[in-house]
């Protein structure tokens, strides 16, 4: 009997090792369906704006003849941004920022864009364009409750895969940090705390 | 002396970090929490700045109970003083997610935001609305319904008239099949009872040696009485809360479901 006794030690810790693993892997899995669910959800927000693009050069189009190189400029900043795309599983903080450029390059033509249509009263007066501008404008709000939520999302996991012991475990079972979405420049304004106290 | 003196040191330095960072939190608007189960129930227009007269508000808060008590879809409407430079349509699509205003299953909430001070208004749609209630829509409902009554400072005429257009566009678009038996059901404690009985049954064959015991109609009766006794009360008691708080949801709109929010909608000024 006293033999068997460490056997059944290893045995049982062992078995115990695997009940962890176990739960830790379907633990995470579930998280990390959460994160490429809500990628998803950014990636159709991000479309759903580009959809709308289209109609909004066209309508302004009519009106406002002289501002071609703007419209062009939307037009290649948006097939830019839809050419980007990643694999949700496997997101890496490069390609994350890539997209952000790309997409961010088609936020800021589009602003541009909207600038100049100040100067054109008609188009401006325009029902349709009106309600095609504020379309374009839920949307970006749309791709940023998305955002926020795509960063919760990953805050979730990444705390899981980074905790104690689960930190030892995770890379094993082929769960990895996820990148998170970084303010646009000048989007968002954090609040910056300085605490100086002149020592 | 030197270490009071130094604690004295920390402790300043705390409270003045402490201080800053509570300033630095009011610089933003912060999303008041989730109200109670009772005023879920009964309150649907949160007016922080007291701007309708009590007779228009109580009108407006029937009104959006009844609707969704008839149709599940929950309408909620929060009067601001500002949104203290937060743009208002994220702060809507916050709000209503943090609340949960409308069902969980169906996302069929709408939640209004006017900002008074910012002469702001926004209608934030549920993810099961934008599709019914598109982005145009709303703007069609805020420019032609609302902002016409606010610029003349008229905000309840605006609101009602708002919500009557959003009754109309989402007209039988939901109907109400909560199913509020279903929540009701104490399965747990059925499951209870019946492994009491089988306890019972067990235990009293074992002594009677397996022999003739008493019939399963003595065990139910046995297992009613030490219901009824002192020493398992407490135990009951508590399941029994289960039954008599789920009586509350009858009648009025029922509490926030958990409907989630996507940001789509529209908003504007006057």
């Amino acid at each position: 009997m006293k033999r068997w006794l460490p056997v059944i030690i290893i045995i049982g810790l062992l078995l115990l090792l695997g009940a962890y693993l176990a739960n830790l892997n379907n633990k995470l899995v579930g998280l990390d369906e959460g994160v490429n669910a809500q990628w998803s959800n950014v990636e159709s927000t991000y479309q759903r704006r580009a959809d709308l693009i289209p109609n909004i050069v066209n309508t302004a189009k009519g009106y406002a003849e002289f501002e071609r190189e703007t419209l062009i400029q939307v037009t290649e900043a948006r097939s830019k941004a839809t050419s980007v795309t990643i694999d949700p599983s496997n997101i890496t903080p490069q390609q994350l920022t890539q997209f952000q450029e790309a997409q961010g390059g088609l936020t800021s033509a589009l602003a541009r864009l909207l600038a100049v249509f100040e100067r054109y009263p008609d188009l401006k007066a325009n029902e349709n364009f009106k309600e095609l501008i504020n379309e374009l404008e839920r949307t970006e709000n749309r791709i940023n409750v998305e955002r926020i939520r795509f960063n919760e999302e990953a805050q979730k996991l990444n705390v899981a895969v980074k905790e104690f012991p689960a930190k030892l475990f995770a890379g094993m079972l082929g769960f990895d940090e996820r990148a998170y979405f970084e303010a646009d420049e000048g989007t968002e304004v954090a609040p910056e705390v300085d605490f100086d106290f002149g020592n | 002396m030197k270490i009071l003196l130094k604690s004295y040191k920390i402790n300043t330095l705390f409270f003045a970090i402490f201080f800053l960072a509570t300033l630095c939190v009011q610089a933003q608007f912060t999303i008041p929490e989730k109200p109670d189960e009772a005023t879920q129930k009964t309150v649907r227009v949160y007016d922080y700045v007291k701007l309708l007269p009590e007779g228009d508000f109580q009108y407006l808060n029937d009104k959006l109970l009844r609707y969704a008590d008839t149709t599940s879809t929950q309408i909620v409407i929060a009067i601001i003083q500002t949104t203290k430079g937060e743009d208002i349509s994220l702060l809507g699509a916050k709000w209503g997610e943090k609340w949960g205003v409308g069902q969980a299953d169906k996302d069929n909430g709408i939640f209004i935001t006017l900002s008074y001070g910012d002469r702001e208004i926004d209608i934030n749609t549920g993810y099961g609305i934008e599709g019914i209630m598109t982005d145009r829509l709303a703007e069609r409902v805020i420019n032609q319904r609302m902002i016409p009554h606010f610029k003349n400072g008229n905000y309840f005429a605006g609101l009602d008239q708002g919500v009557e257009a959003i009754f109309d566009i989402l007209n039988g678009e939901f109907i109400d099949d909560r199913d509020r038996s279903k929540s009701e059901f104490p399965l747990e404690l059925i499951i209870f009872i019946l492994l009491f009985i089988f306890i019972f049954l067990i235990l009293r064959s074992r002594n009677n040696g397996g022999g003739s015991g008493g019939s399963l109609l003595d065990v139910i009766i046995l297992s009613n009485m030490g219901r009824t006794g002192g020493s398992s009360s407490s135990g009951w008691g508590s399941s029994g809360g289960g039954w008599s708080s789920g009586g509350g949801s009858f009648g009025g709109g029922g509490s926030f479901g958990g409907g989630s929010f996507g940001g789509g909608g529209a908003s504007g000024s006057w």
